[in-house]
């Protein structure tokens, strides 16, 4: 058993090490590789690991090789902090992630500290690029920017709907319920009911029961997709005939095996749809034939990992800093996402939000289809 | 007044279900004076089990009448929930009796923890859906009842009177309250202690496992973390309605789930957990052993 121990032991650190003896640059995607939230992580890992070869096959950034380096942050932020630390110990230089807003901000700091570039392909709170850092970058776009789309599409299409806004209270579905209300009422529609639940609870009949007293017929959920799925389920349940309106947090399959047959006709904002644009095609396809859907946050982590390479091309440079000063100023660069830019915090000159609608697919499962 | 009783039926279902897992609380409680903190989990497992009974008999025997695939779903998961309950019991609680009280206690907070992560480790981090078994709904004057509502509010019912029965009026009841009133002189009259300890944590795993069966039909989703929540709310439950007393745990897991969906009818939601628990201490402060409790009087 000691000797099984003392090899383990052994192999571990020659894994450790052997990232210094690599004259490759070294990139590392952090995300939920395991955990409640393993789907995305493996969207932001096989997004990253694609490009990598793609930009390696036609001769790598500078003359140089990309090897991808792995971290799981369980979705937890102190894991993610352990994630940063082994990313700087090992000399990476960028970064790809984190997936949840919670995990990238406290992760960034690290990041600034060590000298390492972060481009977050799917955390969406505005604080991630507001704090000022040289370091932090996102494909994706923001929840207030979100919040402005949705409040927007909600006081035009629904104006006279009675309309609900509900929260998980987490910072994510709170900020963005907010946002929306905002938007919503300086369109002149205010909601008849504003509340926040429990994440984790499942009992939502009081809620529910309450909605149909006061009348409501379209939802805006500021949460995650678990707790969607189930108030879906349950006003199908008690005879409540309502859409559920919400964000980038719910774009998971999970939500229809949840919420079942009831999840038709629901609604939600996200970035447009990258596997939609014909110059993408053949990438798709690519992806399919590896056995691998390229859904949701996948070619945002491709853009994400194209959008070093362009920059760090323009610098002439691998240095961090010097890269991050070129992803500012020398845009736009050309990614699976359009012609990408960043401002002087980070964020990426993108169209925004687009509204997806849940409906049965050609393959007969629930999934949300861009709305035309 | 019709929106007051839809409420209402909102709430004693719910209150149900705490209060079917707050009997295996307070059993425990009673025999021993052990705060059972795996029993939430042991919820969860029969949750669990009774999922896994649904997939398996769904793709052997397509469809199977609802009632009987219910049956099952409940019988196995009873047995599966007790098992596991005796096991627990046996390996981590028995060995530890007569030691100084802390001990158990931790002792449980730790198969609570194993528990759970053993579930997430062998059946998945994600949210289990089945399809919605039972679909009817009757619309009563303006009030809308699920028959899945009438069936746990039904089996809550029965199962109390069962339990009851068992306690009050057969031998294994006797033995029961014997060895809570006094474990050295039960057993000095021909008690064997141990092994009803043993089957009181058996009733109550049993009874977990059916709540665990109606949680999974009438909300659809079991996820690992489930045992949590509602086994602190039941916890609660068992506390208010005095803990040691089977009828108390009951109506407190009905007060609970009155309170809760009560307050979210008329008062704002983000409250809901701090109205509940506010309530609790109140009641505790003027009768400290809860609402069906009898005063602990101390043995000489």
């Amino acid at each position: 058993m000691k000797k099984v121990l003392l090899s383990a032991v052994a192999f571990s650190a020659m894994a450790a090490f052997g990232g210094y003896a690599q004259a490759e640059i070294l990139i590392g995607v952090g995300g939920p590789l395991t955990g409640p939230n393993a789907a995305f992580g493996a969207q932001l890992q096989k997004g990253a690991e694609q490009a990598a070869a793609d930009i390696n096959a036609a001769g790598g950034i500078n003359g140089e090789q990309i090897k991808i380096v792995l971290g799981d942050d369980v979705s937890d932020p102190k894991q993610g902090i352990s994630v940063a630390n082994k990313f700087a110990a090992d000399g990476v230089k960028f970064v790809i992630g984190h997936f949840n807003s919670g995990v990238s901000i406290p992760a960034s700091e690290v990041y600034a500290e060590s000298g390492i570039l972060e481009i977050t392909p799917a955390a969406t709170n505005p604080k991630f690029t507001e704090r000022g850092l040289w370091n932090t970058f996102r494909t994706c776009g923001r929840d207030d920017q979100q919040g402005g789309v949705a409040g927007k599409y909600l006081a035009e299409k629904f104006k006279d709907a009675k309309i609900a806004v509900i929260h998980d209270k987490t910072p994510y579905g709170q900020g963005l319920a907010d946002e929306t209300k905002k938007a919503m009422n300086a369109a002149g529609v205010k909601e008849v009911l504003y509340e926040g639940v429990n994440t984790g609870d499942k009992d939502f009949s009081a809620l529910i029961a309450k909605m149909k007293q006061s009348g409501v017929s379209i939802i805006y959920w500021g949460g995650l997709h678990t707790e969607a799925g189930l108030i879906i389920r349950q006003a199908a349940d008690q005879g409540l005939k309502a859409t559920l309106v919400s964000g980038d947090g719910i774009v998971s399959n999970e939500l229809a095996s949840i919420a079942g047959d009831a999840v038709a006709g629901t609604l939600n904002t996200f970035g447009p749809d990258p596997t939609l644009r014909p110059e993408n095609k053949e990438l798709v396809e690519k992806f399919k034939a590896a056995g691998f859907n390229p859904e949701a946050y996948t070619l945002y982590s491709y853009a994400a990992l194209q959008s070093i390479a362009e920059a760090a091309k323009a610098a002439g440079s691998l240095e961090a800093e010097k890269v991050a000063e070129a992803m500012k100023a020398k845009g736009p660069f050309k990614t699976v996402l359009g012609d990408m830019s960043f401002d002087a915090k980070g964020d990426p000159k993108l169209p925004g939000y687009v509204m997806y609608e849940w409906k049965k697919g050609p393959d007969g499962k629930y999934s949300y289809f861009q709305q035309m | 007044m019709e929106y007051f009783v839809q409420q209402l039926v909102n709430g004693l279902t719910l209150g149900s279900i705490y209060g079917m897992i707050a009997i295996g609380y307070t059993m425990v409680y009673g025999i021993i004076g052990m705060i059972n903190f795996a029993h939430g989990d042991i919820f969860m497992l029969g949750g669990f089990a009774a999922l896994i009974v649904f997939l398996a008999l769904t793709s052997l025997f397509a469809g199977i009448p609802v009632v009987l695939a219910l049956l099952i779903m409940m019988i196995v998961a009873m047995i599966m929930a007790s098992l596991w309950n005796w096991t627990i019991e046996r390996v981590a609680y028995r060995p530890l009796r007569g030691s100084f009280r802390l001990a158990p206690l931790i002792t449980a907070i730790g198969m609570s923890i194993a528990l759970s992560n053993f579930i997430q480790v062998t059946q998945g981090p994600r949210n289990k859906p089945i399809p919605p078994l039972v679909s009817s709904v009757y619309n009563i004057a303006g009030i809308s009842i699920s028959l899945k509502q009438i069936i746990i509010i039904l089996i809550t019912a029965i199962l109390l009177s069962v339990f009851w029965y068992i306690v009050h009026r057969t031998p294994l009841g006797r033995a029961q309250r014997a060895t809570e009133q006094d474990r050295k002189m039960a057993a000095l009259l021909g008690i064997d202690v141990d092994r009803t300890i043993s089957v009181t944590f058996i009733m109550g795993a049993a009874l977990a496992a059916v709540a665990g069966t109606m949680y999974l039909m009438y909300y659809g989703v079991v996820v690992f973390t489930d045992g949590f929540i509602p086994g602190v709310k039941a916890f609660t439950a068992a506390v208010l309605g005095g803990i040691g007393s089977l009828p108390g745990a009951v109506l407190g897991g009905l007060l609970i789930g009155l309170i809760e969906s009560l307050w979210s009818a008329y008062f704002t939601i983000d409250y809901k957990d701090v109205a509940t628990f506010s309530i609790l201490a109140i009641v505790l402060i003027f009768k400290p052993s809860g609402i069906l409790g009898r005063p602990e009087v101390e043995k000489v």
